[in-house]
């Protein structure tokens, strides 16, 4: 496997031919703690000669001072990184290693074999075309291996390596190989894995790597390297039809509207008929661009630039999918759920969901169960906590378009943002939708948001005014509609009290209910939006994940958010309704402000100062941000 | 459907993926940048760029941290690559630095790097207000580097928690950031230094003369061969500048950039030499040799 060093020296020209048409494979190992992983790894970086002296001198100081193999190199420590984790020698997170052979480059995910550690290893497997794992040949399959290769399943690995290892301790044993072979064969059907090589080796001594081992002579099969180089990974993308999630609308000028992206799966050339989805309208290829010229064909796992023969609104987030081989559509489904946010999961909490290049809301119901990844039972659940593995179903705001993950893991696989913190918690695995969406959505209306901004003479936007109980908001809400509507903008005015009157009346003051009143009146927000109306929304609305709810929902370029600051001590001697004197009394529970929280606004578009600015100049201030934002002229 | 299609060579696969995460950060950043090093990896990371956004112009500018101290042929390629006309190029040098005239042979290499380059590269991110900055780091380069995630995120005061990173799945990068706080974003994190080299010379990218053997005047000093690039560099006492044919592995400020004695004048004879070689690139870098851990460190503090 190593290179190979005399072709080098002596016909170098030949030897780059070779490697620049290797292939990749990209790989994880997975295995406990002990069973002898990140000295898999360090051997296959040290035969691969991708340690130098320099390197090797450090390994052999550090094995000498933390390694755990007496006088022996301790490979280990050439993979394991980060300087906390070094002193608990153990790896804690997932790094990607480099090596290559004649035959391939491989990227290994080193993920961690510690229980608390899911999300690690999800992470190094949603990118793997091929998963080895390591079982230590003197304990056989335990809880852990099955585990491993639960999340093997779950993530879509098709390939799997059973590497027995530490042989030379069960002194290169047929019997005890074969055993551990057949106790996880029946496994490993079960869970759907059916391309599975088992290899017994020994990482430390180096048997069966990359030579068939004297010490093994009952043993035929290949080595793991051999393995590693010759395994077929690309035809299932290939013949699977054709996908592309748009990245970016490349228009460098009039004449050239191009949508760049990867294709995901399949194969694509001019003359293709291809649709777009979720909109629905249908093209044909016109070129296919790169920078070394037009191509006659692009297919999986290329980044290529597509313009079609039709003008279509197309944006980030659509799919170009083959026409006669489509997507579905939906806004339901069913999804396995990976949670990896340190806050258990909320059900019905809108969270951020990215599909593809499309990034919308998402609730997640109550999970139907979650799978306990040792004993795969399922037990009923109210929620995920951290590494936990549930079936939920999920609802988007809008309808996208999907493959099930088994068929396609690109259009198929999903993760999860909390809105606040920003940080992914969450992957997930479509199953199935639940209904598809209606056929509305692939309905192309004609009577679009362009034509009817051009009818009213300007665009639509949500002007959403947030602050305390008598910090201003409807006075300046009232104030600013006027002077819209003599510049001529169709408006509506949306005012909390007014709205409890009819459309909320049911609802209260507790939390659950003040989410649910916002959710509602973002809803009738975005109706009226579409409309191509100018609505001010006048809500205390006190906290912020309703507040990016809104505009996420609404669309970050339609709304904008005006926080009326007025301090608490100044809205109480306004008090022009006497609540705040009632609060105080005790006779309103859940007063925002007095017993309820207020969330202020973290990068509001506007900020209006009421203890210094008046009605009319904020009024004034927010005309200003919607000629700046091109909403009106 | 037939299978006949060619299978993607490795190079290709890391092009392709190297272009959509450019895409992802250029669609979902308002304001992009690109550090530029002028060194091989930011050539390549350039040619990709041009390739991800083509027939787009760059829809970011190019920045280069400058210390003053770089080689001068460094600079040339630098000039050429803006007068090309295709891009912008910003040059930030710490004000600082230049009042002090802030050096590596008075003030040591330590506070030469940190006050030009990583203070320098704060003070231009907060200048030009930019939310995404695309560097040209490996993940083979280094340990700490193979566990830094594509999209990395910094807080506001530019530095790194290693503990907060956000796992990355599939090919979907979570871009989304708080007020304040910023992305790195690294597109040849899984290019080797081989792959980089191999992929120079498969699309004839121009890089700086340096990195290919030729006679230059070089002082041995502390172990390391130091070009003397101009009259700036103190020679201490018994030093005589040397014409020895040497070339860079890397390159950075030339009192800090070690040589390595070399016949390798072509690209072909870079990389054979390197695939025969015994010491790794990073070597040749005065910066790393300070502790085990130093890039960890350096990169908490919001070192590239």
């Amino acid at each position: 496997m190593t290179h190979s060093t005399d072709l080098i020296a002596d016909d170098i020209e030949q030897y780059l031919e070779r490697h620049a048409n290797k292939t990749m494979l990209r790989f994880i190992t997975c295995g406990s703690v002990d069973d002898g992983k990140s000295t898999l790894i360090g051997r296959l970086l040290y035969e691969s000669k991708l340690v130098f002296e320099d390197q090797l001198t450090a390994l052999e100081t550090d094995s000498r001072k933390v390694g755990t193999q007496g006088e022996g190199l301790d490979f280990a420590l050439l993979v394991d990184g980060l300087a906390a984790e070094r002193e608990q020698g153990i790896t804690i997170d997932v790094a990607y290693r480099y090596f290559s052979t004649e035959q391939r480059k491989f990227v290994v995910a080193d993920t961690p074999g510690h229980e608390q550690y899911t999300r690690n290893m999800v992470t190094g497997a949603s990118t793997a075309d091929l998963a080895v794992i390591l079982v230590d040949a003197r304990k056989g399959v335990l809880t852990q291996t099955r585990r491993h290769s639960f999340l093997v399943s779950l993530l879509g690995i098709r390939h799997v390596v059973l590497a027995v290892n530490k042989l030379d301790l069960v002194d290169y044993s047929q019997e005890v190989f074969d055993q551990i072979v057949a106790d996880y064969s029946g496994f490993a059907k079960e869970i759907g894995l059916d391309d599975v090589v088992a290899i017994p080796m020994s990482a430390y001594v180096g048997d069966n790597l990359t030579e068939r081992s004297a010490n093994t002579p009952w043993y035929d099969g290949p080595t793991l390297i051999g393995h590693l180089e010759s395994v077929q990974i690309d035809d299932e993308l290939l013949t699977s039809p054709f996908r592309m999630p748009v990245q970016w609308v490349n228009r460098p000028d009039l004449d050239f509207r191009g949508f760049s992206g990867q294709i995901v799966s399949g194969v694509v050339r001019p003359g293709d008929r291809v649709r777009v989805l979720p909109s629905g309208r249908e093209s044909s290829v016109s070129r296919i661009v790169t920078m070394d010229g037009d191509l006659a064909e692009a297919i999986a796992g290329q980044s290529v630039t597509i313009t079609l023969a039709d003008e279509i609104d197309i944006s980030r987030g659509d799919v170009l999918a083959i026409a006669d081989d489509l997507p579905d559509v939906a806004d339901q489904f069913e999804a396995h759920v990976v949670w990896m946010g340190e806050e258990e999961m909320l059900p019905e909490r809108p969270y951020l969901c990215q599909i593809g290049t499309m990034t919308v809301q998402a609730r997640i119901t109550k999970p139907k169960h979650k799978v306990n990844v040792n004993t795969l039972e399922k037990t009923a659940t109210n929620t995920l906590a951290l590494n936990e593995i549930g079936v939920c179903n999920l609802s988007f705001d809008r309808p996208v378009p999907f493959d099930p993950y088994a068929a396609n893991r690109d259009t198929g696989g999903f993760i999860l943002i909390d809105r606040l913190t920003n940080s992914t918690v969450g992957a997930g695995m479509i199953a199935h939708s639940l209904r598809r969406s209606d056929n509305i959505h692939w309905q192309v209306v004609d009577v679009d948001e362009r034509a009817r901004e051009a009818l009213n003479g300007h665009r639509p936007q949500v002007l959403w005014l947030t602050g305390l109980s008598g910090s201003g908001k409807s006075t300046i809400a009232n104030h600013l509609e006027r002077r819209l509507h003599a510049l001529g903008a169709h408006t509506y005015l949306l005012d909390g009290d007014n709205i409890r009157h009819g459309l909320n009346r049911d609802l209260g003051f507790t939390e659950a209910d003040r989410v649910e009143n916002i959710r509602r009146v973002t809803e009738v927000a975005r109706l009226m939006a579409d409309a191509g109306l100018v609505v001010i929304a006048s809500f205390i609305s006190p906290f912020r994940a309703e507040r990016e709810a809104a505009r996420e929902l609404v669309g970050a370029d339609q709304f904008c958010e005006v926080f009326v600051d007025t301090p608490i001590d100044v809205a109480e001697g306004r008090d022009p309704k006497g609540l705040y004197k009632k609060a105080r009394r005790g006779e309103l529970a859940n007063f925002t402000g007095i017993d309820s929280p207020y969330e202020p606004p973290l990068a509001p578009e506007l900020r209006i100062d009421t203890t210094s600015v008046s009605p009319e100049q904020a009024s004034d201030q927010i005309v200003g941000l919607l000629r700046a934002r091109g909403v009106i002229s | 459907m037939s299978t006949t299609h060619p299978v993607l060579t490795h190079l290709e696969r890391l092009e392709a993926e190297s272009i959509h995460i450019m895409r992802a950060a250029v669609a979902e950043s308002e304001n992009p940048v690109m550090l530029y090093s002028v060194g091989k990896d930011s050539a390549v990371m350039l040619h990709l760029a041009r390739k991800a956004f083509y027939p787009s112009r760059l829809p970011f500018p190019l920045l280069h941290v400058d210390t003053t101290w770089k080689f001068r042929e460094m600079y040339e390629l630098r000039d050429a690559t803006a007068a090309a006309g295709d891009l912008d190029l910003l040059v930030h040098q710490n004000p600082e630095c230049v009042e002090k005239s802030i050096n590596p042979f008075t003030h040591g290499s330590a506070t030469h790097t940190d006050m030009w380059k990583t203070e320098g590269l704060k003070q231009a991110l907060d200048l030009h207000k930019f939310d995404a900055a695309f560097g040209g780091a490996r993940r083979d380069e280094e340990k700490s580097r193979a566990k830094e995630r594509i999209f990395s995120i910094r807080s506001a005061e530019h530095r790194w928690d290693p503990k907060q990173q956000r796992p990355e799945l599939w090919r979907m990068y979570n871009v989304r950031k708080s007020p304040g706080e910023s992305l790195r974003v690294f597109p040849l994190s899984n290019w080797t230094e081989l792959d980089v080299w191999e992929y120079i010379r498969q699309e004839e990218i121009p890089i700086v003369p340096l990195y290919f053997a030729a006679k230059r005047p070089v002082v041995e000093r502390d172990g390391a061969l130091i070009m003397v690039d101009d009259e700036r560099m103190p020679l201490l006492p018994g030093e005589e500048p040397e014409l020895k044919s040497v070339r860079f592995r890397t390159l950075g400020c030339y009192p800090l950039t070690g040589a390595v004695e070399s016949v390798a004048t072509t690209l072909t004879d870079i990389i054979q030499e390197m695939l025969l070689t015994t010491t790794s690139e990073r070597q040749g870098r005065v910066i790393d040799h300070d502790s085990t851990a130093s890039m960890e460190k350096k990169k908490q503090e919001g070192y590239f």
